[in-house]
């Protein structure tokens, strides 16, 4: 079974004459366990994907079935259970005046998870925290570690499905790696299924294992790393993702 | 001054803030030279990369002080220079590019008005003049239709198309040398390498100097003539750019290993360890 089926999504903002479509008839699947990533400039709609999947974007048509419910307008509660999203900006994302101890706990409190005390030691001991940052506000810890407590919050009620959106575009190489190593060892241990966005073709292909490429709100092209990596990119737009991407020199 | 000294002579540089707890040395006693060539600065937040871009042009706000055995931009003193020749200085003999055209450009102002309040400010030259050029360096930088864009305002306009506007306002009044600090880290891959290109056309062909400030070494190989690497306020390496594969310092490769590649796939990444040491290690020089 698919974890994520999405068939013939159209997300669309404003009305009338002011209707813009940010993302125009997209389809795919994801299937249980794998990571699929979506890339395209700013402004190709690969955001609005996973805002839509997510709910926060009440105007979309088609058909969207994740953890084997079938999507309506609202979401349910069970819903958030089985789906998170960690955000870009780990800086806006936490509130600035909760502790990370009040962050982690409201998000288990809302789920009704029980024994809040110990799991919380345990999520940030996941995400490579110790204790001592437990009762700390976001304005004492780095980007790193605050990239670090939205995980942990997106992982308080153990979903089988985490959307990311740029985790680490806002962070420093160095500092991206450890996400990124965090994030490879996290999906081995607790079997999750990604779908994450970026615009660094480098990040997606170490992370996973299918492209979606998107361009003007359309799939330009889906194709698994390995393809990428070969360059047997058909599409023209995808060839220029390529081109511009590969500079590394080592 | 013979013609082969360099533009920007800094020896023994500091830049020190006072705080509560005491004083945090942003940069801690660096010295490089730049001359007619592209130089890479690189290094993560705050390793003070940016400080020793806007100490150059006196840019640190009280309670930052800025101490240099030698700060000189073309055999000028710009420790002792008045306000007054600093305001000359600026922007007229060395420009600088900020990170993201969103926050560095007016936004109540057409991005013609700003062109030719930048030309207007170090060179006097007639408005009509000042149009004209404007719309030269416009097209220099491959904006298509100038005229249209003059009377834009920028929040009309892309993010490179931003940063390209930028690029011509900085040239306009012909500076010797160009302090870029992340100019494209705010815009798309795609319009990144395009606008980079554009930036390095334009300096090699007037012969400018230089300073590229990124924490993106991959990047900074490729557009650069020399880098220096820079760690917690000090240079820690500094090498020519076709010779980054050989450098040595635990700390740089640990940044080029740190990159996720999609041509040499990894299992994981590797993660810088960082060694108390290097903080404390002597900063190299990059003078030459």
């Amino acid at each position: 079974m698919s974890a994520i089926d999405i068939r013939n999504l159209t997300v669309w903002f404003g009305h009338g004459a002011d209707r813009a479509d940010a993302v125009r008839d997209v389809s795919f699947e994801v299937a249980d366990g794998e990571s699929f990533g979506l890339v395209g400039e700013s402004g190709s709609g690969k955001s609005t994907i996973l805002r839509a999947i997510a709910g926060l974007v009440p105007t979309w048509s088609g058909q969207m079935t994740v953890a084997g419910e079938t999507l309506g307008p609202k979401r349910s509660k069970s819903f958030y259970r089985k789906v998170q999203m960690v955000f870009q900006d780990p800086y806006a994302s936490l509130h600035p005046r909760h502790t990370v101890d009040r962050v982690l706990s409201e998000a288990m409190q809302l789920h009704g998870v029980r024994d809040i005390d110990t799991r919380i030691g345990r999520l940030l001991d996941d995400v490579g925290l110790g204790p001592g940052f437990r009762f700390r506000y976001p304005h004492q810890l780095s980007g790193g570690q605050r990239q670090r407590v939205a995980i942990a919050r997106a992982l308080a009620c153990d979903p089988a499905i985490v959307l990311l959106d740029e985790p680490t575009s806002a962070l420093d190489v160095s500092v991206q790696a450890e996400i990124l190593n965090l994030l490879t060892d996290l999906r081995q241990e607790h079997k999750l299924t990604y779908v994450m966005v970026s615009h660094d073709l480098g990040v997606v292909g170490h992370l996973c294992e299918r492209i979606g490429v998107m361009q003007e709100g359309r799939f330009v092209e889906v194709l698994s790393v390995e393809a990428m990596r070969r360059q047997q990119a058909e599409a023209p737009y995808t060839r220029h993702l390529l081109e511009s991407s590969i500079n590394s020199i080592r | 001054m013979t013609d082969d000294a360099p533009l920007l002579d800094v020896e023994n540089l500091w830049v020190r803030f006072q705080t509560r707890t005491g004083v945090f040395d942003a940069v801690r006693g660096i010295s490089f030279t730049l001359g007619r060539e592209r130089l890479g600065i690189v290094g993560e937040s705050g390793s003070g990369k940016s400080m020793t871009g806007r100490a150059v042009l006196r840019l640190i706000r009280p309670p930052g002080e800025i101490e240099a055995d030698r700060l000189q931009i073309h055999g000028e003193d710009v420790l002792t220079a008045s306000e007054k020749r600093m305001r000359q200085l600026r922007g007229g003999r060395v420009s600088m590019i900020m990170q993201d055209p969103k926050f560095s450009l007016n936004p109540v102002m057409t991005v013609g008005q700003q062109l030719v309040e930048a030309l207007r400010a170090h060179e006097p030259v007639s408005r009509a003049e000042a149009r004209k050029r404007a719309l030269a360096t416009l097209d220099e930088v491959a904006i298509r239709d100038p005229e249209r864009v003059l009377n834009l305002y920028p929040h009309e306009v892309s993010g490179g198309m931003g940063q390209r506007i930028m690029i011509a306002m900085m040239l306009l009044p012909d500076p010797e040398i160009l302090i870029a600090d992340e100019p494209t880290s705010a815009l798309d891959v795609s319009v990144q390498l395009q606008v980079l290109d554009i930036m390095d056309k334009l300096v090699r062909e007037r012969g400018m100097g230089l300073m590229f400030i990124s924490h993106d070494l991959n990047l900074v190989a490729k557009f650069c003539d020399r880098i220096v690497i820079m760690y917690a306020g000090r240079i820690v390496e500094t090498c020519k750019a076709s010779e980054l594969r050989h450098a040595r310092h635990p700390y740089t490769l640990g940044l080029l290993n740190s990159v996720p590649d999609l041509e040499h796939p990894r299992d994981r990444l590797e993660v810088l360890q960082r060694d108390p040491a290097w903080r404390e290690a002597p900063s190299v020089s990059a003078r030459q």
